[in-house]
């Protein structure tokens, strides 16, 4: 590089313009190389745990994988005809829709409500915000194990049997029975309580976006504070807050497991009052060990999520702007 | 920072209300406090389950007539717990443990240095890169754990805390938001410390980093809370008791046969401890990762 500067005129170097084209070589070279530097670790992290993951699932689906990993047999099809003519699958969809239609309406109402009486009131604001969030530093396993033990136990010492004792109301079987099915008071009350606070922190970000002058002008205007505010300024001006918590949560609650598990658990007895399709996936492929159907079952959920996402998404007009 | 802030806002409107009639506003913030409490209540009901249930014997638990206060405290559970042949829980504690904080230092590492090759290296194809990143996104994690489970078991790492920890060092979620944040941060420090000599490690390690500190805080709590909460992973990579995370521990321990309710419940007690303090020391900062996550989401 040096040298160029020395004997400039030296007709062994062809041109200015080549060293130039040499050297944005040199530097384009490096600023791959640094960028592979930085970006390369999560690429192969990706790359084997999540691309390959999914092709791999993709290619054991058509195969016939029974307590082994590696694929055995073309199958084709047979794999997702069994999944989908099975009952039990079936049965697990039905599951997860009732499940989706209760907790997603009542957690974005609960989580709104929450998010503006806490932004309403005057003192205290960040003592209730704390309480309602709480609940988020809890695990599923505890709350279930909280819910199915103690809280909602069918004997008469559990804690909403003695609080309807109050009321001079016989103990209830919350769990055991199929009928009437009060399981799902249990289900989604866990749920919720775990959840809502956290879509109240994405309510109350939100609310801090809509400016104040909105409300003065309402004011202005002969609006009273209170429903007719909220019903033309606030509600509408949380839309895309309220899309994504809706979104946020129908996907949350079509990979539900956990909670399912450890209050009826997996196979058998309380299992068969309500499984959801991540239950039953669990079954197939590690109980039975039936890979290639596990992970024809996982496509096939995915599907029906992307589905009624894209639909949800449809419906609301995800995308539109604000201002319309 | 952005919730506390609100308080000028709504202030203000509650100005405009005094105008009014103020008996009005005094009843109905007297109405909303007291729904706001009875709500607070009915939250912290489950946590004073577990305190009350983990400090009494299984006599008071199980005796026909509610109980408030548990007569005396017995802390004899917390031997019970530790000895419980059923609940490793002092292995299940060392293991959510070690498999949090590497989660929180690994996912912290990777997405960060991601963030930053995507968001300031000149790279021709980086756009394209990021793309092929957030396709992941789309997927819902939970649903790929059938092949997830098989490509870690032909890496041999089922039964194995790396097969807990490793698949998931890598959160795109948090490349997205670290490329977010580095794409705002000032050129003019960046040239700084070139002129300076500081190569793009420099930059990132010396300038970047050190400046990211409350993205770094609010992400890595949201982390190291799924990850200590996290079940169907770890229930189904970790067979043998000696990988067993608290969750396990608890969760096994509750399908038992016959259950010790009261080392049950202070079992529930030690495991949400820990987070309970997390939350509550750093919970400015998680309600930022929060809202921060949600505003993309």
């Amino acid at each position: 590089m040096a040298s160029s500067k020395i004997v400039p005129a030296s007709p062994k170097i062809t041109s200015d313009a080549d060293l130039n084209a040499k050297g944005r070589r040199k530097r384009q070279l490096q600023t791959t190389l640094a960028f592979w530097g930085f970006v390369g670790p999560m690429m192969l992290g990706l790359i084997i745990f999540a691309y390959v993951p999914i092709i791999w699932g993709l290619i054991l689906s058509f195969f016939d994988a029974r307590n082994t990993i590696t694929p055995t047999k073309f199958v084709g099809v047979d794999n997702y005809a069994s999944i989908i003519g099975d009952d039990q699958f079936r049965n697990s969809i039905v599951t997860i829709l009732i499940f989706a239609l209760f907790i997603v309406p009542i957690t974005v109402f609960f989580s709104l409500w929450l998010a503006v009486m806490v932004n309403t009131v005057r003192y205290a604001r960040a003592f209730f915000r704390s309480v309602f969030f709480l609940p988020t530093a809890c695990s599923y396993v505890v709350a279930s194990l909280v819910w199915r033990i103690t809280l909602f136990n069918g004997l008469p010492y559990g804690f909403a049997n003695n609080l309807i004792y109050f009321f001079g109301l016989d103990p209830i079987i919350w769990i055991g029975t199929a009928n009437p099915p009060y399981y799902w008071v249990v289900l989604v009350t866990v749920r919720l309580w775990l959840q809502v606070g956290f879509y109240m922190i994405l309510y109350l970000a939100g609310l801090q976006d809509i400016p104040k002058e909105l409300y003065e002008a309402a004011y202005v205007d002969g609006a009273r504070p209170g429903w007719a505010t909220f019903r033309r300024i606030t509600f509408p001006l949380l839309r895309n807050t309220t899309i994504a918590v809706l979104l946020l949560n129908l996907i949350a609650a079509f990979q539900a497991f956990d909670e399912f598990y450890n209050i009826l658990g997996a196979k058998s007895g309380l299992a068969l009052l309500a499984r959801p399709p991540l239950v039953y996936l669990y079954n197939i492929a590690f109980t039975n060990q039936n890979y290639g159907a596990g992970a024809a079952g996982g496509f096939i959920l995915v599907s029906i999520i992307i589905v009624i996402t894209l639909v949800q998404g449809k419906l609301l007009g995800f995308g539109r702007s604000e201002n319309q | 920072m952005s919730i506390a802030s609100s308080k000028g806002q709504t202030r203000a409107t509650g100005y405009v209300v005094a105008k009014g009639t103020s008996w009005r506003r005094y009843l109905g913030q007297a109405v909303l406090y007291a729904v706001l409490i009875f709500i607070s209540i009915l939250f912290l009901i489950p946590f004073y389950l577990i305190v009350r249930n983990g400090l009494m014997t299984q006599a008071e638990i199980t005796a026909p007539d509610w109980i408030w206060l548990p007569k005396g405290l017995h802390f004899e559970n917390l031997d019970k717990l530790f000895n419980d042949p059923l609940a490793s829980m002092a292995v299940g504690l060392r293991n959510s443990l070690l498999i949090a904080v590497t989660q929180v230092f690994g996912q912290m590492l990777f997405a960060s240095m991601a963030g930053y090759g995507i968001a300031r290296i000149p790279y021709k194809y980086r756009n394209i890169v990021f793309y092929i990143f957030l396709v992941t996104l789309m997927i819902p994690g939970a649903v790929t754990f059938v092949p997830k489970y098989v490509i870690v078991s032909y890496l041999g790492m089922v039964n194995t805390l790396q097969g807990i920890i490793v698949p998931d060092l890598f959160n795109v979620f948090a490349v997205f938001l670290f490329r977010q944040f580095y794409l705002n941060f000032p050129r003019e420090l960046e040239e700084a410390g070139r002129v300076d000599g500081l190569n793009y490690w420099g930059i990132y390690w010396r300038l970047l980093l050190p400046n990211s500190r409350t993205i770094l805080i609010s992400l890595g709590v949201l982390t190291f809370i799924n990850s200590w909460n996290s079940f169907l992973w770890p229930l189904v990579i970790g067979h043998d008791s000696s990988t067993w995370t608290v969750q396990i521990v608890l969760s096994t321990f509750l399908t038992a046969q016959t259950i010790n309710l009261p080392a049950l419940f202070m079992g529930a007690a030690v495991g949400i401890f820990p987070l309970l303090v997390v939350f509550l020391v750093l919970q400015r900062y998680i309600v930022q990762g929060v809202a921060r996550s949600g505003i993309t989401g």
